[in-house]
């Protein structure tokens, strides 16, 4: 088994063996992605019942949920990935360091803007400075300083050796977005998914939501992938494998 | 492992490791600050000072609303089971206030139990549920719904009951 990942870890940390991996994976993993994020959404938008106190509003979980969860957890690629550039010097983690900023930071603003457009109705407010909020808020920052800071350097080694240190800082900030509303007063609630214990949603509820993230986090990693293709060919445009790729009648 | 690279796993995680204990730090130390609001409880005991804005959280009291008919002033208690004290609004309250509802208000400590608000915001809590469902567990009886029969209050009462028990559960005053 370990022996599997390790091998695993050391065919992915080459660039041809990535992007012959990524061919044989993204035309399959793009469309699944997007028919499960459309069958998880059709269901929560139209067919899943209205709440009992917010009626047709909470279906907003929908979208915010998925896209909180994604930009968290791509957060915590980044830092995973930033490690093992910084210490292994692994060029492929670079690329994966670049390659997952941007969707990540959409998910960060759309789950800022739809929990504006949910708090007004349901809190009577479009924004506080409550803990999760502005942590959440510090997130979408974070995305986009290592966004800039990659495109401020024009040497790629020296980008991603900046960005990896940011990436990894900024996952402390992870955790005070999880667990912000545990630890301090918010106006933001709980969290209604739990990994151990019941969830406090109706399984009704609950299924859509569930079908949506996985849909949307595979939808992410389809992007990433996509990403750093065009990051492999751009980085290893001299080599021998890219010229023969290209030329290629 | 490779001892360059042994080091420099070893200094990076000591540098997050050290990051993350002094973020740790400075937020447990600021946590006053970056608490939305006051609770019941630091009300009623002093810990909230008086005639300073700042907002207050709670769970309004069942059957305390006291209502204006002339004006939009209203009158209601909060609680967190610990301590209760008045809030007094004039304007327009949310669309998910309501009785047992917990509920966080900007406003200014007058006394230890009074608090005129400026704002008042609905906190909704973690739970999701159809209308359906909410009938069908009142209907058997389960603790969220029970004492409704005779009552014959809205649905409240329910809502209430489940909230201050996660309330009270999920946060034991500090």
């Amino acid at each position: 088994m370990w022996k599997t990942i390790k091998r695993w870890y050391h065919q992915l940390g080459s660039p041809v063996y990535f992007y012959r991996f990524s061919s044989a994976v993204l035309p399959w993993l793009l469309p699944i992605s997007l028919v499960v994020l459309a069958v998880g959404l059709a269901w929560g938008l139209a067919w899943a019942p209205v709440e009992r106190y917010q009626g047709d509003s909470y279906r907003i979980i929908y979208i915010h949920v998925p896209a909180s969860s994604g930009a968290l957890m791509g957060y915590i690629a980044m830092g995973v990935a930033g490690l093992v550039a910084l210490v292994w010097r692994m060029k492929m983690a670079e690329v994966m360091l670049k390659a997952l900023a941007p969707f990540g930071a959409v998910l960060a603003a759309v789950s800022l803007v739809t929990g504006a457009l949910w708090g007004k109705p349901t809190w009577g407010t479009y924004w506080q400075w409550d803990a999760r909020m502005t942590s959440m808020l510090i997130l979408l920052f974070l995305y986009l300083g290592i966004i800039a800071l990659q495109s401020a350097i024009r040497d790629p080694r020296q980008a991603a050796r900046a960005a990896s240190l940011l990436a990894m800082v900024g996952v402390i900030n992870v955790v005070i977005v999880k667990y912000s509303v545990e630890w301090l007063q918010t106006l933001h609630q709980g969290s209604t998914l739990k990994v151990i214990g019941e969830s406090s949603i109706d399984d009704a509820m609950k299924w859509p939501l569930l079908i949506s993230m996985l849909g949307l986090w595979l939808l992410y990693a389809a992007n990433v992938l996509m990403r750093a293709r065009t990051e492999v060919l751009n980085r290893e445009r001299r080599a021998g494998w890219v010229r023969k790729l290209v030329n290629r009648p | 492992m490779n001892p360059v690279r042994k080091q420099r796993l070893i200094l990076v995680l000591a540098i997050l490791a050290g990051l993350a204990v002094a973020v740790g730090l400075a937020v447990y130390a600021l946590r006053q600050n970056i608490n939305l609001f006051y609770t019941p409880q630091q009300v009623v005991s002093g810990e909230a000072p008086v005639d300073t804005k700042m907002r207050v959280g709670g769970l309004v009291v069942d059957g305390s609303v006291r209502r204006n008919p002339e004006t939009l002033d209203v009158t209601f208690a909060v609680t967190d089971g610990k301590g209760t004290f008045d809030i007094h609004y004039r304007g327009i309250l949310p669309d998910l206030f309501r009785e047992g509802q917990g509920i966080v208000a900007n406003g200014t400590l007058i006394s230890r139990d009074r608090f005129e608000a400026e704002e008042v915001l609905a906190k909704h809590d973690e739970t999701y549920m159809p209308p359906e469902v909410q009938d069908a567990l009142e209907k058997a009886g389960h603790p969220g719904g029970a004492g409704k029969a005779g009552s014959g209050s809205d649905d409240s009462e329910g809502y209430s009951r489940g909230y201050s028990e996660s309330y009270s559960s999920d946060r034991p005053a500090d």
